[in-house]
Order: C-alpha cells, then sequence, then structure tokens
C-alpha cells in the first residue's frame, strides 16, 4: 500500500501551475538549515493532500536535497555510505556518463549547479505569475530572517502561450507519455503500457524486477523518497527555425521537418498514426496519441525515424526491459518566447525538467547514456538524440524513405546543457527526521567548497 | 589508435571479392582513453570486441557450471532470439585446468557497461544463476546489484594482446542483414530463370 501521505506530491500528481521558482540553496550552518527546513515543512504537499486540495490551492511547494546538502544538514557518514554511488558523486561528476561534453560540459555550467556548495532546491509551482511571486519574496523574508541558509541561484518559469496545451519554445506539444503507477486512480492510456510497479519511483516498495531492493540508511530518510535529475537546457530556437527552413522549402516541409526530428507533429500527434499530414485533433486526445508501436506499425522508421526523439526516449516494443527505464518527468519553461518571424536575440530561454526515479544509474543515466547519446543505438551509427542529445555539429539524422533514405548531416546543437545536479526528494516524515537531527560532533560553520564529493 | 588495418590486397580482394578490408589489433592500446562508465570505466572498443572472462570454478562445482551451459542451450531451443539483447556474434564457455577455471569467450558488438542490467536480467531470466554462483569471488547479490556484477567482470576480464578480425566494424545484425537480402536476392534471381 502506498503512503500517498507521506509522499511528495511532486511525482505523483501535477498541479494546474502555470509559474514556477526554483531556489538553489547552499547551508553555511547546518543548525540553521534544520531550522529552515522545521519552518517551511507544513507547506510541502503530500500525493494525498496536493490531490485532494488540488482545485483550491494555488501554490505547491517541494523540497529536495543534494548528498552534499544530506551531510550538511547533519546526516552521519556511515548513513550517507549507503546512498547509491551516482547520487554521492553528483551530476556534474558524472559528465562522462550523460554526455555533457564540449558546450554542455559543467565547467560551463551556471547558477552555482556544479559546486559542492549547491545543497538543496526549494521547488515553487503556483497558479500564476503573480501568487510565484508573492511566495518568492515570502521564502526570501524567510531566509534573511532564519540565516544561515542563502540562494546560491534562482530560475523563474513560465508557461507559454497559448495556455490552453502545454509545450515548449520549439513549439512541440508536451506532457503526452506520462507512466502510470500501480495504485494510482488512473487506468493507464491506450498504449503506455501495464502501469508500472510503484518500487520504479518511489523507494521501499516492489518494483518491476521483484522485492523492494536495500533502501539506503537509515529507512526513515530514505522510504518513500526519489531521485530526481534536474537538466535546464537552454533552446536555440533561432538555431532551430533556421535548420527548419533550411531543409524545407514550404512551411508544410519544415512542419514535416520538425515532426522527423520528434516522432510527432508539433500538435502532438505521432508520425506512426498521422504519417503523411498532422492531424492536431489526434495529437490532443491523450486516448489516442500514445496508442501505437513501432516493432509492428513501423519497424523500418519511415514513419517515426528510428533516432528521432520520442523512439529513442521510449522504444516502447523495440526494445527489452522497457519497464525498467520508465521516468516520471516534471519542470517547465522558462525565458520569454521567441515570437514567429523574429530573428534570435540572444536571451536565454529553455526547459528546465526533473526526471524522477528509484534509481538515476538504471534510468536517467541509463537514458542519457544510452538512448540519447550512444551514436549506435539501433545501428544508426553516426547520431545522437537530434533534440536533447550532446550534439557538436558533427552528427547526423537519418530519415528513412523510399527509395532511399534522407541523411541531414553535421546537427547543430539545438539545445545547450546550461546547468544540472542530482537531488534526493524524501517523503514528509523523512524530511521531518532531517529537521529534528542533533548531530553528535558538527562543525557548525560549513566552509564554502570544502567538503567534496568522492 | 593501435589498430592495423591491412591495405587493400590482391590476397584480400581475391578472398572475398570485395573491398572490405581485414583488420587487426595491438594491445594494450596507449591511445585509448578509459571513459567513465555508468558502472566504472567502459572497455575500450577493440578489434574483435568482446570478453575474455576467466574466473575460478568452486572446488567441485565444475558440473554444475556445466549444467549452467546446459540450460542456456535448452533456453536458445526453445526461443532462437533469448540472447539477441547481448547483439553477440558469438559465445563460448570453456572449463580447462582439471575443472578449476572457466573462460566466457565472447565476441559482441554493444558496449558491455550500457546494458549491464540487460544481461543481469537476462541471466536471470534463463536460469543460468549456477554459471556465476558457483565461480569463486562471484558477488552474492548480483541479481540486484548490477555494478558488483559489472567490477567482477571487469577484474576477470583477460585482455588481447592481439586481434583479428575478417570484417571489422560489422554488427551482428548487419550480417544477418546482408544475409536476409543476399537470399531475397536470389529468390528474385531463380524467379527469373
Amino acid at each position: 500500500m502506498l503512503e500517498l501521505d507521506d509522499i511528495q506530491f511532486f511525482l505523483w500528481s501535477r498541479p494546474r501551475a502555470l509559474a514556477g521558482r526554483y531556489d538553489f540553496l547552499t547551508f553555511r550552518q547546518g543548525e540553521r538549515a534544520r531550522a529552515w527546513l522545521g519552518g517551511i515543512l507544513d507547506k510541502v504537499g503530500s500525493a494525498q493532500t496536493v490531490s485532494a486540495a488540488e482545485a483550491v490551492d494555488a501554490r505547491w511547494v517541494t523540497v529536495a536535497f543534494t548528498w552534499n546538502g544530506l551531510r550538511a544538514l547533519g546526516v552521519d557518514e556511515a548513513s550517507l555510505a549507503t546512498f547509491p554511488e551516482e547520487f554521492r558523486m553528483g551530476m556534474a561528476a558524472r559528465w562522462q556518463v550523460n554526455g555533457d561534453t564540449g558546450i554542455h560540459h559543467p565547467d560551463h555550467w551556471v547558477g552555482g549547479l556544479a559546486s559542492p556548495d549547491l545543497h538543496a532546491i526549494a521547488i515553487l509551482f503556483a497558479r500564476d505569475a503573480a501568487e510565484r511571486d508573492r511566495c518568492t519574496h515570502e521564502h526570501q523574508r524567510y531566509l534573511a530572517e532564519i540565516g544561515g541558509v542563502e540562494i546560491l541561484s534562482s530560475l523563474d518559469l513560465e508557461a507559454l502561450p497559448p495556455y490552453d496545451y502545454a509545450h515548449e519554445h520549439f513549439g512541440y506539444r508536451d506532457r503526452l507519455s506520462q507512466p502510470e503507477i500501480e495504485g494510482s486512480d488512473t487506468a493507464p492510456r491506450p498504449g503506455s503500457g501495464p502501469a508500472l510497479k510503484a518500487g520504479e519511483f518511489f523507494l521501499g516498495y516492489d518494483d518491476e524486477a521483484g522485492p523492494a531492493p536495500p533502501l539506503p540508511q537509515p529507512e526513515i530518510l530514505s522510504r518513500n523518497g526519489s531521485y530526481v535529475a534536474y537538466r535546464r537546457l537552454e533552446e536555440h530556437v533561432g538555431a532551430f527555425r533556421d535548420f527548419l527552413h533550411r531543409h524545407g522549402d514550404t512551411p508544410e516541409e519544415q512542419e514535416l521537418i520538425a515532426a522527423k526530428l520528434m516522432g510527432r507533429w508539433r500538435s502532438g500527434a505521432p508520425l506512426v498514426l498521422a504519417p503523411e499530414n498532422d492531424d492536431p485533433a489526434l495529437g490532443g486526445d491523450l486516448n489516442r496519441t500514445n496508442d501505437f508501436n513501432y516493432g509492428e506499425m513501423d519497424p523500418h522508421g519511415y514513419a517515426a525515424p528510428l533516432g528521432c526523439h520520442i523512439r529513442r526516449l521510449n522504444p516502447r516494443d523495440t526494445t527489452v526491459n522497457m519497464q525498467r527505464r520508465r521516468i516520471i518527468r516534471r519542470g517547465g519553461t522558462y525565458g520569454p518566447p521567441l515570437p514567429e518571424g523574429a530573428p534570435e536575440d540572444g536571451i536565454e530561454r529553455g526547459i528546465a525538467a526533473f526526471i524522477g526515479c528509484a534509481s538515476l544509474v538504471r534510468q536517467f543515466e541509463f537514458l542519457q547514456n544510452v538512448w540519447i547519446n550512444d551514436p549506435e543505438f539501433k545501428e544508426l551509427g553516426n547520431e545522437r538524440d537530434p533534440l536533447c542529445g550532446s550534439q557538436d555539429g558533427t552528427f547526423d539524422f537519418t530519415i528513412p524513405k523510399r527509395p532511399i533514405k534522407k541523411v541531414l548531416k553535421g546537427i547543430p546543437a539545438f539545445t545547450t546543457m546550461r546547468g544540472g545536479a542530482y537531488f534526493f526528494l524524501p517523503g514528509l516524515r523523512a524530511l521531518r527526521y532531517l529537521a529534528s537531527l542533533s548531530p553528535a560532533r558538527e562543525s557548525e560553520l560549513i566552509p564554502a567548497g570544502a567538503r567534496e564529493a568522492p | 589508435m593501435a589498430t592495423v588495418t591491412a591495405e587493400t590486397t590482391e590476397l584480400s580482394r581475391s578472398a572475398h571479392g570485395t573491398s572490405i578490408k581485414p583488420g587487426a589489433g595491438l594491445y594494450p592500446d596507449e591511445n585509448a582513453k578509459p571513459v567513465m562508465g555508468r558502472y566504472g570505466s567502459q572497455f575500450p572498443k577493440t578489434v574483435a570486441n568482446g570478453f575474455t572472462i576467466i574466473a575460478p570454478i568452486k572446488p567441485g562445482k565444475a558440473n554444475d557450471v556445466r549444467a549452467a551451459g546446459a540450460r542456456l542451450a535448452t533456453a536458445v531451443l526453445s526461443d532462437p532470439y533469448v540472447l539477441a539483447p547481448l547483439a553477440l556474434h558469438f559465445l563460448r564457455w570453456v572449463i580447462f585446468d582439471n575443472d578449476t577455471r572457466f573462460a566466457y569467450i565472447a565476441w559482441f558488438d554493444t558496449d558491455f557497461d550500457k546494458y549491464v542490467e540487460d544481461a543481469v536480467m537476462l541471466f536471470n531470466k534463463t536460469g543460468v544463476t549456477t554459471l556465476f554462483e558457483n565461480l569463486e569471488g562471484f558477488p552474492a547479490d548480483w541479481r540486484t546489484n548490477p555494478a558488483a556484477f559489472a567490477k567482477y567482470a571487469r577484474d576477470h576480464q583477460v585482455e588481447s594482446f592481439m586481434e583479428y578480425v575478417e570484417y571489422p566494424d560489422v554488427t551482428a545484425v548487419e550480417v544477418i542483414k546482408a544475409l536476409a537480402m543476399k537470399r531475397a536476392f536470389g529468390e528474385v534471381l531463380d524467379q527469373m530463370q
């Protein structure tokens, strides 16, 4: 039985928020950090309360910690050592695994995210920008009052107009495929695969391989927790539109190129079901938009290219152990939209996303390392994910076609990795446990950068 | 790069009737830079990429190791594609030194580090658990600990000092596709007679 009153709502439900803010925090004093957490605890929503009060609430708060952050809060060394290696190392140290090379390398990350001083994130989702701004000021006032907890950097999120459907800066409809978890009220949509064991996302439960794997210690800290990988991906809208114009003479051809890169039309309609022409009604219909496979319906990729984004990130029936590679995506867009027809303005805009899972190495890192960045994925030879792969202008994108395929050479980086981190998202009991820790010995002052991951 | 690729010669041309050049590699390759993989260093790709894992068998357990081989062969008979996720060209299991040592020799196309969990799940599924569990020092929690499984493989992998392959950089899938095409062409030509 899922403890929905203990699990944070973040990966469980998605309240209807049009704005958000991420505050990246560093703890200068353990005692002050615990006081900060103690004071913010009652604002953190559980899966149960958020689902019940979604219609009346105007803001939703989530807190999560890096491994260095757990240490700064006073978790003892023996416990810290029981957390998985990739989490202990942190995302920056795993740059080779995740393909964060060249312009995507942690040396170029912003906001202090590559620093060992990054200890926590406070995530705010708000009904609208006004509520977001109100809560932001409240948090700043609270931090000033508490002391010893500082904001390393922040990011404001805003949904892009028109608000009637979620989409990102390139114009693709988003949030179409989400795994369903056993024990949730909603039945899986057609084509989204069987409901997953809760242990694929929440620690302490049976997963797709069997009984719950061993928990990091102490259990009160880890049970009902999840890991989230944060990725701030800048989207180069100008470069993306230039590319479409270069490879398509008419608006229809340009739309088709955009669809081939994604595997869906920008409306969300999947190419497997709508190979020739867009079908916006299909795109927005959650009962139909995922109801397809690749093995039987498009084995050679004549509709959805073998290397397109959605076919890499969810190969469906054309891979093994798919149920062990599922993730839950959260987050939103940041930066102003670039109006259609306007030249690139140099303002940073993009997606600031969280990938939730029970095992970063098996789920998130596998997707990054193999499905997104392995050039040999599906025998393609010299390709990476055209939209979020580690691109540097040297990789191709193949569009299977009769009688001969079309190979687009030198795919530019449409996105640049601007920063990321691994966080542990504890359950509510665990948050109270952390807030009430009384370390036997603690150097109360945590020198900046003095404590690094192994 | 320590890879030595033979220039196209009369010999290779006459051998294949094609321009496919055999290749050879010398190891260790000083230019190969280690890349961090999810479960440790990724193995640098070699000309005849794969494993030569040599491990001691627990005393008196050689027949249990043999039984695992029989189980795997049976699994392949009942589902010929059961090992497909490993992207193998071939697999050889050898017991030597009076039943005291085991060698797992394989030529495969994938990077081992990338597919560790798939391999673990596959070995679970095909019931060849007694193979590993009868090797000295094999991690007891290997079913739930892919990192330990990967470490054991890495610790017992013996590097080649020379490798040769008649058709370099060709995956098993490509070989199969080429054969399928050859057969399809053959049928077309037969029907044109």
